[in-house]
């Protein structure tokens, strides 16, 4: 290996570049789940501008989408500089996505249930596996999930055993889209957070919706508003090969003068080169706090945070860092790498994606709870459907209705929304579980109590649906 | 053209075509405006070809370029790292690698630039249309009728299974009209936004594009036998631009090249891929008047266009990044041997079969932060390990200028300007002399700075534009 190329993109493997190629989305939002379904509607955000570039105030590579004309970085700094003296204490709330439809009695199994163990021949957990859920006993943690149990002890989590909504779909990509854009409306393009953001948010501060992802994420897709999307905030570094020492370090004074040079050219083309060259230069230069130390490959992230490959710890780990910066952040996006479309031979790899998510939430609490912002974070946790309580014949389960969600932070009230019906009784015609809670009125009551907004103005129908407590009284 | 040649011309060109036919440029034509007439009209000169373009003259260059006699490819097939050959059609990045190759091999530069335009502007996105085959069949559609006339071209292009899957066109039925191609058909491909067409024309033409359907294979998990079938074609009276009658795909076509906002549309953006500079209100006159004279031809506005004195000497334009990748690899003369290209040039913000969408990529935006980066860096993957100059073995000159001089002929002696090779010149010094105070580094301190001078050089705005 004599190049350093971009630290995640290493391995020269075909499968490892395709499968890093396609994680980055191509710019196109919604991506993540094969679009395998006749008839799906179009992600929202779809059709959004995307430019990319680096907020040097933060030291951050952007891609924004939305931002219309205003495309000036330089604009954006003025804007987020505003922002961050604004709102320093505005709160915060962070959409943690469980992509591909988590099984909820994986997560909480019901072995109080005498249903259970039909419904769940091979995949059925032992009654002494998991701590009990002390909200409803029949209902057990799952091993993997016992940080939450902690969590959830210290009255930090709102457990929804069965959120869903009425008429469920069971495309991913559909479902997922009405989750995204809170609404079950085939033809909505922006998302719920993006409406938010629209009515509260400014012209000139991308960061006001943030997602990590190499793409946007439709819950963020505004209709007026930027947002901004990075992958992580240390993947910023130049590199000549055989340059090393003095030489090296006063090359990047170079890339000043290529600005200048271009400045003198009134070259609107050269100028572009320019400017970037030296923009460049004065990101480098502030991103040097972030970068790994010679002969490392990335910094550790704190402690707690599993030391996975995966980009999802990382991510919300730089969620944490970012709010610590005082970044003018105040909706966030991310989701995890594991993929919880579990149709065959689900155990392993749902244990392995469960305990990878569970440690990292586990974590960023922790983390944000060490830096004394816990108080102004919630985290809205997520999957696009629940999967079938009868598990199939390949040890997996089939996409289903209604699936666990979670509410977590410090002002999160503790208290379960919704509740767990029984296996006897909870089920649809289908053979799935019917909801107990409705997702746009959890919703409603994260944007009225959390965000104080009236949410009328973001979820259409918004006064049909039933308030719950989401946030400590 | 028949432009009279004034007696002293001047630097910018100086005009004086008959009315109605766009300038021609008559100022100096060397081995700079060669060099600048390949990056435009093709990926850079390899060396030599700068100086061999400029004895033709411009005229003899421009029509060099436009009437290719030999369009073979010269060099070493395509490989891989450890001497594979490339799988185009089933190996992830070696579509992107299959072309490039073509870029940077071709004796034919602007066939192959003019494909890139197509690509572009009728942009097809394998991350929806999910086979590489079909897009390289869309690609080969493109290049074979790059230059010949733009109504056999869209009708290639909307019967191209590409397109049809990336559009949905494909599958539009009578019963189930689909409005997605007959948009951008519009929109991007013919018109222009919301000009010359209504939103009652967008479901017109799209029920006169109906019947197009193919079968699923469910073997090979892909569409096949592309194909129109009459059962679904929408047989019914529209009303397409007030013109009403019994419309099919065809006509759908002819009618929306007959607005008269097609020409002016197709002239301006056809120019904007050669030029930064807009062209003027009587010059955009003078292309839409020789587009139409020529039946729609494409060749005769390309060589117009660029016999125009603005290619030659108006404002810079940046590099497209695949441009740029495919020009770097000719001016050192290597040859596809990695699969290094396909994910750099998406870093670089443009991944060839991978448009950001069906507006095909942004061109006034190629730099910012992270692409300049991304460009920074590639110069690393460019030059192999072998050819880096290790400090304790590689004896270099001491001198400043003769440091700069080395870097620059590295990449074949690109034109860089008086301000730039004093910037790098002031690099040599300060890296190579003023550091250096041991004797050690007096010694490998220069080796140092001329590795670090390669890689400034082609991140300077001089070789980053053209």
């Amino acid at each position: 290996m004599s190049q350093k190329r971009p630290v995640d993109r290493s391995c020269a493997c075909q499968d490892f570049n395709r499968a890093e190629f396609i994680r980055r989305g191509v710019a196109q939002a919604g991506k993540g789940l094969p679009s395998i379904e006749a008839g799906m509607p179009t992600p929202a955000g779809t059709g959004l501008s995307r430019r990319t570039f680096v907020l040097s105030s933060a030291g951050l590579l952007l891609s924004v989408y939305g931002a219309g004309h205003v495309l000036d970085p330089k604009v954006f700094e003025a804007g987020i500089a505003q922002a961050a003296s604004d709102g320093a204490n505005q709160p915060v709330i962070v959409s943690v996505y469980l992509q591909g439809g988590i099984d909820s009695m994986s997560v909480l199994y019901p072995v109080g249930d005498p249903l259970y163990a039909t419904y769940r021949p091979s995949l059925g957990l032992a009654p002494d596996a998991g701590p009990v859920f002390t909200e409803d006993s029949s209902l057990h943690w799952n091993p993997l999930a016992a940080p939450l149990a902690q969590l959830h002890a210290e009255g930090k989590v709102s457990v929804m055993p069965t959120v869903g909504y009425t008429d469920p779909n069971q495309s991913h990509f559909t479902s997922r889209h009405y989750y995204e854009v809170g609404a079950t409306d085939a033809n909505l393009a922006t998302g719920w957070l993006g409406r938010y953001l629209d009515i509260v948010g400014t012209k000139d501060n991308p960061l006001q919706g943030l997602c990590l992802d190499y793409a946007l994420q439709p819950a963020l897709a505004t209709a007026r508003m930027p947002v901004a999307t990075i992958d992580l905030p240390t993947d910023y570094s130049f590199y000549a090969e055989g340059v090393w020492g003095p030489p090296q370090t006063v090359m990047y004074n170079t890339f000043d003068a290529f600005g200048e040079v271009a400045a003198a050219s009134h070259d609107p083309a050269m100028e572009q080169s320019g400017d970037a060259a030296r923009a460049s230069n004065r990101l480098r230069e502030q991103l040097l706090q972030f970068q790994p130390a010679a002969g490392t490959t990335a910094p550790p992230l704190p402690a707690g945070y599993p030391s996975a490959t995966d980009e999802f710890p990382a991510r919300m780990a730089a969620v944490a860092k970012m709010l610590a910066a005082g970044l003018p952040i105040q909706c966030v996006s991310v989701t995890t790498d594991s993929v919880f479309d579990t149709h065959e031979g689900q155990a392993a790899p749902f244990d392995a994606g469960l305990g990878e998510a569970v440690q990292t939430i586990y974590a960023f609490q922790r983390d944000l709870e060490a830096r004394g912002l816990a108080d102004r974070v919630l985290m809205l946790v997520w999957s696009e459907f629940g999967r079938r309580p009868q598990e199939n014949a390949s040890a997996g389960t089939d996409h289903g209705a209604a699936g666990c969600g979670f509410v977590i932070g410090t002002q999160a009230a503790g208290t379960m929304i919704g509740e767990w019906q029984g296996l006897s009784t909870g089920l649809d015609a289908l053979g799935n579980l019917t909801e107990t809670a409705d997702f746009r009125g959890v919703y409603c009551s994260v944007l009225e109590q959390w965000l104080k907004q009236d949410a009328k103005a973001v979820i259409p129908g918004a006064a049909s649906f039933t308030r719950v407590p989401v946030v400590k009284s | 053209m028949g432009a009279t040649a004034t007696r002293a011309a001047p630097r910018r060109g100086r005009v004086s075509a008959p009315r109605g036919d766009l300038p021609v440029y008559r100022g100096k034509f060397g081995s700079e405006q060669a060099e600048r007439l390949l990056w435009r009209a093709g990926f850079g000169p390899k060396a030599g070809q700068s100086e061999e373009l400029a004895k033709r003259g411009m005229r003899g260059a421009v029509l060099s370029l436009t009437r290719p006699t030999d369009r073979s490819l010269d060099g070493p097939a395509p490989v891989l790292e450890k001497g594979q050959p490339l799988q185009p059609y089933s190996v992830w990045g070696n579509d992107v690698l299959w072309w490039l190759d073509r870029m940077v091999r071709t004796r034919a530069p602007l066939i192959e630039r003019m494909t890139l335009t197509w690509h572009d502007w009728f942009a097809t996105s394998n991350e929806q249309v999910n086979s590489q085959l079909l897009m390289i069949r869309q690609n080969e559609t493109q290049r074979a009728l790059c230059l010949t006339s733009f109504p056999e071209l869209l009708t290639a292009i909307t019967t191209d299974p590409a397109m049809q899957v990336y559009l949905t066109l494909v599958g539009s039925t009578k019963a189930d009209p689909n409005e997605n191609y007959a948009r951008e058909m519009q929109e991007l491909f013919t018109l222009g936004v919301d000009d010359g067409y209504t939103e009652k024309d967008v479901r017109e033409q799209a029920r006169a594009l109906t019947g197009f359907t193919s079968t699923w294979n469910p073997t090979t998990g892909q569409q096949e036998d592309f194909h129109f079938d009459a059962a679904l074609h929408d047989a019914g009276i529209k009303v397409i631009y007030g013109h009403r009658g019994n419309f099919g795909w065809r006509d759908s076509l002819r009618l929306a090249l007959e607005r008269p906002h097609h020409a002016r549309f197709f002239v301006t953006k056809l120019w904007s891929y050669f030029s930064a500079e807009p062209l003027s209100a009587r010059d955009t006159r003078a292309a839409e008047a020789l587009y139409l004279s020529s039946g729609k031809q494409i060749r005769p506005l390309v060589e117009a266009m660029l016999m125009h004195p603005t290619i030659h000497a108006g404002a810079r334009m940046v590099k497209p990044p695949i441009v740029q990748i495919a020009g770097m690899l000719r001016s050192i003369n290597r040859y596809i041997d990695t699969d290094a290209w396909a994910w750099e040039s998406s870093l670089l913000g443009q991944m060839p079969f991978y448009p950001p969408n069906v507006g095909g990529w942004d061109a006034t935006s190629w730099l910012n932060t992270g692409t300049w980066l991304a460009r920074f860096n590639l110069t690393g993957q460019m030059i192999v390990t072998d050819k880096v100059l290790n400090p304790s073995t590689a004896k270099v000159s001491k001198h400043p200028k003769d440091l700069t001089d080395e870097a620059i002929a590295f990449w074949g002696n690109p034109t860089v300007s008086a301000a730039t090779r004093r910037a790098l010149s002031a690099y040599a010094q300060s890296a190579a002399i003023d550091s250096a105070t041991a004797t050690w580094e007096r010694e490998s301190y220069p080796v140092l700075a001329l590795n670090a001078l390669r890689a400034l050089v082609v991140a300077s705005p001089d070789y980053q534009t053209c």
